[in-house]
């Protein structure tokens, strides 16, 4: 009689991982060897538990909310605002030039910032070569936090009514959404983790917005405002622009005295 | 008469935004079950499902007619899921001894639970769902390409960028405690 089968032996058995000699020892083994065929029923009655366990499911509405994150992110062939750039080589170099500068500003603003940055809310302390990279990341991250602020005001101060009309709100939600998606991209590649934290709880309402119909029922936009006021969105995209707007001008002024 | 696959890929591949709507709503909660059981988080889930449908938009071109979408559609997020877990790979605190320990000593607690009532489903799809989201990022995904997906360890090793032996030994590693945790209930 060959030695017990090990654990992991077991385990490629199962799975038919074995080479053929090996495999059909294991078979002749298990045949004659009442403690490792007790093992392997074990196993096998442990793998027909995980298989039991259905996948999870997406939640409700996760076309809805997919659909809208996906269309801001969707590259040509397509009609709606993205033809913007699509039908104009020009103005997709222009967003090109703008990505690449965003991008090596974020690197520029982590590599040369003297504090270990894990927020942008840190004062700002940018040295000379990378000032101009950092202010124009600066100029761009708060002029979106400025214009995401006023979307999530305008939500929150819509006047009452049985049938309440957000389709402005909602395209801008859409445009802002790609825009945040990058942002928070690259601050995630940069171990900015609290701008990139920020950034994902936005993300999370401006996609509820997007992926709303045109118009909301008191209900549905008393829902909206629940989750731009759980988690104190509001506040922290007010406290962060600010910030960066503080940022900014320190910037300037450091980049004034190099200069 | 709804479209079929095929055609519904045609009319997306000659730029009709919501023919590609409506493929993912046919196919966007299947790609997030499997990300979901890949990457074991719901966020991860769901930014996979988003680049799954983006590569594939982007590769629409590329697939043929002939072909099952559905098919395709599973390998794209499956690459999608392996870049994810990759790109996280040197955030991954190891799972070593210690955390066996843990699954023998949580598992002790368990064995007093009478098999009717562990046959109740709920109760077995926590457990399992608990020892699935303790596996680390690598034996989670070794494991359900191997057990879900039925990929060969010699393939395994080559998508998720392994030696052989080191992916051969995430799976081990990943059944030794499923088996720590679950066993107790399949005693008989």
């Amino acid at each position: 009689m060959m030695t017990h089968l090990t654990e992991d032996d077991l385990v490629l058995h199962y799975y038919g991982e074995m080479d053929a000699a090996a495999e059909a020892r294991a078979t002749a083994h298990l045949g004659e060897c009442g403690e490792c065929h007790g093992s392997y029923s074990r196993l096998q009655r442990v793998m027909a538990l995980v298989d039991s366990v259905p996948a999870a499911d997406a939640p409700e509405g996760f076309e809805r909310v997919a659909w809208a994150r996906l269309e801001a992110a969707l590259p040509a062939r397509r009609s709606g605002w993205l033809s913007w750039f699509v039908y104009s080589p020009a103005r997709l170099g222009f967003a090109a030039i703008v990505l690449v500068l965003v991008t090596g500003a974020f690197f520029a603003g982590r590599l040369l910032s003297h504090a270990p940055s894990t927020t942008v809310a840190t004062g700002a302390t940018g040295a000379a070569p990378g000032g101009v990279r950092e202010r124009i990341l600066l100029v761009d991250l708060g002029d979106h936090l400025d214009r995401s602020q006023m979307m999530l005001v305008e939500l929150v101060s819509a006047d009452d009514a049985d049938a309440v009309d957000i389709s402005a709100e909602r395209t801008r939600a859409v445009q802002l959404l790609a825009a945040n998606r990058l942002y928070r991209e690259t601050a995630l590649r940069t171990g900015d983790t609290a701008t990139a934290a920020l950034l994902g709880d936005l993300e999370r309402v401006l996609v509820d917005v997007a992926a709303s119909p045109s118009t909301l029922t008191q209900g549905d936009l008393d829902e909206v405002r629940r989750r731009i006021d759980s988690n104190g969105l509001l506040f922290k995209v007010r406290v962060v622009s600010s910030d960066v707007r503080e940022r900014q001008r320190a910037a300037l002024k450091t980049q004034r005295i190099v200069s | 008469m709804p479209h079929t696959d095929a055609t519904t890929v045609a009319l997306a591949r000659d730029g009709d935004c919501d023919a590609f709507r409506a493929l993912m709503e046919r196919h966007g909660r299947a790609v997030y079950r499997l990300a979901h059981r890949m990457t074991g988080s719901p966020q991860d889930a769901e930014d996979v499902v988003q680049e799954t449908f983006l590569r594939a938009y982007r590769q629409l071109g590329r697939f043929e007619s002939r072909a099952n979408f559905s098919t395709w559609l599973h390998r794209i997020a499956v690459n999608c899921s392996i870049d994810l877990i990759r790109s996280r790979r040197h955030q991954e605190t190891g799972h070593e001894a210690a955390d066996l320990e843990h699954f023998e000593a949580s598992a002790e607690d368990r064995v007093d639970h009478s098999p009717e009532r562990l046959m109740l489903s709920t109760e077995v799809q926590e457990r399992v769902t608990a020892a699935m989201a303790a596996l680390s990022a690598m034996e989670r995904a070794a494991f359900v390409l191997r057990h879900f997906e039925g990929q060969s360890i010699e393939d395994i090793s080559r998508s998720l960028g392994l030696k052989t032996n080191a992916a051969k030994h995430s799976i081990f590693r990943a059944v030794r405690k499923m088996r720590l945790a679950l066993e107790p209930f399949v005693e008989t």
